[in-house]
């Protein structure tokens, strides 16, 4: 019973680290939540079901072309309500993309209905069996594909050229510049791979609970960003591990204390950690306090 | 003999150096000098607007007109609380619903099982609210910026979230419905204020009331302090300001405002769900203050018929209608960043 919770807490902790690296990527670069990345998660799944039920496209190719349909609508996303936003205050980046997060829930809603809708993928294969705990087949799908780009993301910040210009604009904007990077195009870069990876934590999350609908990208956004926060928000690695942290604590919390809970359980320990580790688990001092005076 | 100095008479603009020197003199805009022109105004034309005010029931008569005017005047009072905490004190806070759900729920319950006048929860509602208040305000010494928002954030959920499983006393998703309508006056001689000309004197009675408490704590040495607060942490710290003292005062004044606004929506309604509390009613309630520009109580008020008149304009196109309300605050921010009635800021937010 325990390690079956295990299972499912760390299949849910996989998708919420997925998702959370999005968020933590925007801020390291821009410092600015991307309240709309919820979105794009939720519009990744709806892309995917949309290729799937109206051009019977399979699901392998429906799945790629929602991500990269979700991919160019986060660099819209950049585009539109960021880009002419630079140089204004914090509170009114934040503004426009909650206007922004409104205005794609809602378009979603007239577009593709408010009812849920229900997301079939077939995967026609055995459940594994470990002892007595059951592994469906798409749980273990979910955990590997997760862990699987999340360990060539590690890598790609890590090793190549591109992640490292990316580290640097994150460490210091105007000294990057100097050294001849390119931030708008850093910047772009870093949407464009958030938004990927929201998508597929978002066509995760359809597989794994087997509908969708417009509204779900609010709240798995929250507990998202939630994990980020958790992790040291602007580090990529703590993402990884407060999205897994924040699932084994929802899946614990949920399976022996109280279900009903499980959302102000998982809150609740984030407050405790803010409270007494204000940087998140693996942040740095330094990099939670902002550069700026102005508000 | 005096003697004279003759630096006496330069002004300070004139002299070199300071971060603001050789920057030419900045142009208002029309909206600023609109809103200080109206600060200026003569007692009795402030008079005159009062009195167009308590005109509105005489002039409207539609039902539905007169309650979105009453809506207008609730997220008045609660964009004027959160006012308090981000335009005054500069803190983010993204959980204002959770002290209007306080409120609402505490006249909901005093009322509808222990009976009480509704003009005694009131306090009751604030007292609580207030308690809320100064438990979110302790992290915020530790916590900064973008932590306090997520903070705050995940604390209006803790309210949501409690209010909707908590059968007991809430009574969850279910709601409480039957609230009865406020009473005026003594045992044989009641008034009972039920219609809608009478809920709007009420709610234009706490606006009132909330205008006038903004606008004094604004000038006081407690606004000061705040305001201090908000233009430099560390430096107001160094100037003897007891930042724990202050922050917590700013939460706990939001919180009574926000739960004196609740007290007028339970009455109103007749119900009370976790339903009107969730978190996009704190991003409505954000929304206001920022788009009218944050600090201004002017731009506040003109903020609040905007975003809640407003989407009633397209009620005709209302699959529309949050797609143009989406629509409308990128755009808003992207033409006028500061708000309608905000200065403009000297520094660049972040350089990139």
């Amino acid at each position: 019973m325990f390690w079956q919770q295990m299972v499912n807490a760390l299949n849910l902790g996989a998708m919420y680290s997925l998702l959370a690296i999005g968020y933590t990527m925007v801020y390291g670069i821009i410092k600015l939540i991307n309240f709309a990345h919820g979105e794009i998660f939720m519009c990744g799944a709806f892309f995917t079901w949309w290729f799937m039920t109206s051009f019977a496209v399979p699901f392998p190719i429906a799945a790629l072309m929602g991500i990269m349909l979700s991919t160019v609508l986060g660099i819209g996303v950049e585009r539109i309500a960021y880009r002419p936003l630079r140089n204004a205050p914090r509170f009114a980046v934040i503004i426009s993309v909650l206007g922004m997060s409104i205005f794609l829930q809602n378009m979603a809603r007239i577009i593709w209905g408010a009812e849920s809708q229900t997301f079939e993928v077939d995967f026609d294969v055995a459940p594994i069996i470990i002892g007595n705990v059951v592994i469906p087949i798409k749980k273990a799908f979910i955990l590997a594909t997760s862990f699987v780009l999340m360990f060539f993301l590690g890598l790609y910040v890590k090793k190549t050229y591109i992640g490292k210009a990316m580290r640097a604009t994150a460490a210091d904007p105007e000294a990057a510049e100097m050294m001849g990077i390119n931030i708008n195009a850093v910047i772009v870069l870093t949407f464009a791979i958030g938004s990927a990876m929201g998508a597929v934590a978002g066509i995760l999350f359809a597989i794994n609970y087997n509908s969708i609908d417009p509204f779900m990208g609010f709240n798995a956004g929250l507990k998202a960003f939630t994990a980020a926060v958790l992790g040291g928000i602007g580090n990529i690695y703590g993402a990884m591990i407060g999205g897994i942290l924040l699932g084994l604590f929802e899946g614990i919390g949920a399976g022996y204390i109280s279900s009903m809970y499980r959302d102000a359980f998982a809150f609740g320990v984030l407050i405790l950690v803010l409270i007494f580790r204000p940087e998140g688990l693996l942040g740095e001092i330094g990099k939670s306090k902002r550069q700026d005076k102005t508000r | 003999m005096k003697l004279v100095n003759p630096k006496d008479k330069t002004k300070l603009d004139d002299l070199a150096g300071g971060s603001q020197a050789g920057t030419p003199a900045r142009k208002q805009s029309p909206l600023v000098r609109m809103a200080k022109l109206f600060a200026r105004f003569k007692w009795h034309l402030k008079l005159l607007i009062v009195f167009a005010c308590l005109m509105i029931p005489l002039v409207v008569t539609s039902n539905y007109a007169m309650r979105i005017i009453i809506y207008i005047g609730l997220y008045i009072v609660l964009a004027l609380g959160l006012n308090v905490v981000m335009g005054f004190t500069g803190l983010l806070n993204i959980g204002h619903a959770a002290f209007y759900a306080v409120g609402a729920y505490t006249t909901a319950i005093l009322m509808v099982n222990y009976g009480m006048s509704f003009w005694l929860t009131i306090p009751v509602g604030m007292f609580f609210g207030v308690l809320l208040g100064i438990i979110l305000g302790f992290p915020t010494l530790r916590v900064r910026d973008d932590y306090l928002a997520i903070v705050t954030l995940g604390f209006g959920q803790i309210v949501y979230i409690t209010a909707n499983n908590w059968m007991g006393l809430t009574r969850g998703p279910r709601g409480i419905p039957g609230i009865p309508a406020p009473r005026l006056g003594f045992s044989d001689f009641q008034i009972v204020l039920e219609s809608y000309p009478a809920y709007y004197y009420l709610i234009l009675l706490f606006v009132f009331i909330t205008i006038y408490a903004c606008v004094r704590i604004r000038d006081s040495r407690v606004g000061l302090a705040w305001m201090a607060i908000r233009e430099d942490e560390d430096v107001a710290a160094v100037m003897g300001i007891n930042l724990v003292y202050y922050k917590t005062m700013a939460f706990g004044f939001s919180a009574a405002l926000g739960a004196l606004a609740g007290s007028f929506f339970a009455v109103f309604q007749s119900f009370v769900s976790p339903n009107s509390f969730t978190i996009l009613e704190s991003v409505i309630i954000i929304t206001i203050p920022i788009l009218g520009g944050l600090g201004s109580i002017p731009g506040t008020i003109i903020g609040a018929i905007i975003m809640i008149g407003g989407p009633e304009l397209f009620r005709a196109a209302s699959e529309y209608r949050m797609v143009i309300m989406g629509a409308f605050m990128v755009a808003m921010m992207i033409v006028r960043p500061q708000g309608l009635f905000g200065k403009k800021l000297y520094q660049p937010t972040y350089k990139i």
